[in-house]
């Protein structure tokens, strides 16, 4: 395979757990609900699917036990902030502790056995194409689910009533409520969702990146995820650049230490992601101050249905 | 309710706690020792933490009740790594081994305030009166290895996935290169620095940024499986690290150099069971089994075994020095003249590569 397509292969699989997660997180968002659990949603999805494709041999059943395992916590996420009212960055911060913990002491029977990795898919025709065949036809399910889900989620929230009325609870919820719009219910299922989208990330890594199970494997993307909503402000096409931009840092300084192009030390390459994205924010609210706008108002913010 | 403390119940406490600990005060040899291992990383890193457990498990079998063992492991090098190590003094441990380089300071901290336990640490530099260091010849294992990939490597590139730049990581990669080099004059090692121990995400992400820029082997001073996953999944070879990875890469892995504990370990409570326990630096390796090279893997011809346990069993009879001159280093310097190899101190120091290293 040509250096430069195999490389970019390689940034498509650093890109998709980012960006499954900061899909999930953003339709979260944009209903008002801050989870900062992310990373501990992306952990018990890839520790279930690890576990249940290793059990049963089926990849498949893997990936529904992951988003199913993302779901149970961000359900326990949803009940404590928009049922209890408790605060939500607290309780964000206590399912990612929670989630890393909770993963650590399932996996720990699956330390150190290999499971097969996600089938890619492989059109006779197509996949063998010189470029075009490894770069668009030669990922696995969860690559094409990843883009194909930003497609949905923006068709979802900018073209849908029900769409709407998401974005309403996020923007204004108490005016939605006055409407007569179930803004908990909403938000459950923005949480929910968020909790899928998480646990498929998770999914990626422990079948897919690299199969196999190793205790805290997500490695803070996560919180890369979480910076990457706001990075994209809360909209979806900009999500999908922001995550291959990451994706893409993450890969090519790797790579350019391979070529020693830079007499600079490799801790400073190790930086230059999460550099990248400090200053793209920075641009970006240097630029248009409007970017705070961007924000759904009520993000963050429990609701009380008024008396 | 204030208690009434006498002078009468004061002496009658302190003579009661002085006859108590009389007995106890200094028989040399003990009944049961307790001993604690502290872990950089998961049991399950099937790396370096894991052949460190297996150690652990060999003294627990060869011992029996004589022995009461316990671990921590995870405990990230830092502030975190001294509370953890003096809990385990301050819990009745009469030995305890820090298994990672980075564990050092915080050992020679807690050893000054619990000068009756006994601490062993892996890989460092410092001692104290309680405090042996123990250390294994890695680098022995990379002049065999570095001698398979000589003979195997088509490209003549090899990929070398480096943790951190201390001394033990550059030696590596220098014996490594010499070794390679002695067959494969042009060969280019290219080393990429991930700055953890651990971290399977990126290790596999070298790897894959190795293998694009034309690496056929892949090598690696990092704890997990994933590099040699990756190459086994490109279709180039690898060599294992800190345990057999075959399970892994059951085509790709050549051999995988192995760290061996257990007889070390063995040794070390015993002499702590028997009160002749005394602080040391050693350097063990193949000749004492501390570092042990796997079962050949389905890629290595006859010939390229032979000529690999010939390599072996030169450094285990003294006749072949894994730094033996000459050596010229990246700049083209001649640092070690012929007829002259470099010295133990001078190694545990080195801070600069040998030509061939792209670092």
């Amino acid at each position: 395979m040509d250096p430069i397509v195999a490389t970019t292969v390689s940034v498509i699989s650093a890109a998709t757990p980012l960006l499954l997660a900061a899909n999930g997180e953003l339709v979260a968002e944009k209903a008002g609900v801050l989870n900062l659990g992310v990373e501990g949603m992306m952990l018990v999805g890839a520790v279930s699917g690890f576990a249940v494709t290793l059990i049963t041999g089926s990849a498949t059943l893997g990936i529904l036990a992951a988003a199913s395992a993302g779901a149970l916590l961000a359900l326990l996420f949803g009940l404590l902030t928009l049922g209890l009212m408790a605060n939500q960055v607290a309780t964000g911060l206590a399912l990612t502790i929670f989630g890393v913990g909770v993963s650590s002491l399932v996996g720990a029977g699956f330390v150190g056995t290999p499971v097969e990795r996600l089938p890619r898919l492989d059109i006779p025709g197509l996949s063998d194409l010189p470029v075009l065949g490894p770069l668009l036809f030669g990922h696995d399910a969860l690559v094409y689910l990843s883009v194909a889900m930003v497609a949905l989620t923006a068709w979802f929230l900018g073209r849908t009533r029900a769409g709407m009325i998401l974005r309403a609870c996020g923007e204004n919820d108490e005016a939605a409520h006055a409407l007569g719009y179930p803004v908990i219910a909403v938000r459950f299922a923005a949480v929910l969702f968020g909790g899928v989208m998480s646990g498929l990330a998770g999914a990626f890594l422990s079948l897919s990146y690299t199969p196999m199970w190793v205790e805290a494997m997500t490695a803070g993307r996560g919180w890369i995820a979480l910076a990457l909503v706001v990075f994209a402000a809360w909209r979806p096409w900009r999500l999908l650049i922001g995550a291959y931009l990451f994706g893409g840092v993450t890969i090519l300084q790797l790579h350019a230490q391979g070529l020693g192009l830079f007499a600079v030390p490799s801790q400073v390459l190790s930086m230059l992601p999460y550099l990248a994205t400090i200053l793209v924010l920075t641009l970006i609210a240097a630029g248009s101050g409007r970017r705070r706008l961007d924000a759904p108002a009520c993000l963050g913010r429990p609701f009380r249905p008024p008396a | 309710m204030t208690l009434k403390t006498t002078r009468r119940t004061l002496l009658a406490g302190a003579a009661a706690t002085g006859a108590l600990a009389l007995p106890g005060s200094r028989l040399l040899a003990a009944e049961q020792v307790k001993a604690g291992w502290v872990y950089v990383g998961p049991i399950g890193d099937h790396g370096w933490t894991y052949t460190h457990d297996q150690g652990r498990l060999d003294v627990e079998k060869a011992l029996g009740d004589k022995v009461v063992t316990t671990y921590v492991e995870n405990v990230a090098e830092g502030p975190d790594a001294e509370r953890v190590i003096r809990q385990l003094a301050a819990s009745g441990n009469d030995i305890i081994f820090a298994t990672s380089f980075g564990f050092m300071n915080p050992v020679i901290r807690v050893a000054k305030q619990f000068p009756k336990v006994k601490f062993e640490h892996a890989t460092g530099y410092k001692t104290a009166p309680n405090v042996a260091v123990y250390n294994a010849r890695f680098h022995e294992g990379r002049t065999v290895i570095g001698t398979i990939a000589g003979r195997l490597s088509k490209s003549g590139i090899v990929g070398y996935i480096a943790s951190f730049p201390i001394p033990e990581v550059v030696m590596g990669i220098n014996a490594f290169t010499l070794a390679m080099r002695k067959r494969r004059p042009d060969a280019q090692i290219k080393v990429v620095w991930v700055n953890s121990w651990y971290d399977p995400g990126k290790e596999a992400d070298a790897a894959k940024a190795l293998i694009d820029q034309g690496a056929d082997i892949i090598t690696q001073h990092t704890d997990s499986p994933a590099p040699l996953q990756v190459a086994e999944e490109r279709g180039v070879s690898g060599f294992g690290q800190a345990s057999d990875m075959r399970k892994f890469a059951p085509n790709a892995q050549l051999t995988a150099i192995v760290d061996h504990w257990g007889p070390y370990y063995v040794e070390r409570v015993k002499a702590v069971l028997e009160g002749t326990w005394k602080s040391h630096i050693i350097w063990h390796g193949l000749k004492e089994g501390m570092v042990q090279i796997a079962p050949y893997g389905p890629r290595v011809p006859e010939e390229v075994r032979a000529e690999a346990d010939a390599v072996k069993q030169g450094i285990i009879d003294g006749t072949l020095h894994p730094f033996a001159g000459p050596i010229r280093d990246q700049a083209g310097e001649l640092r070690v003249p012929e007829g002259q190899s470099l010295s133990d101190e001078e190694l545990l120091k080195m801070d600069w590569y040998v030509e061939g290293v792209q670092a």
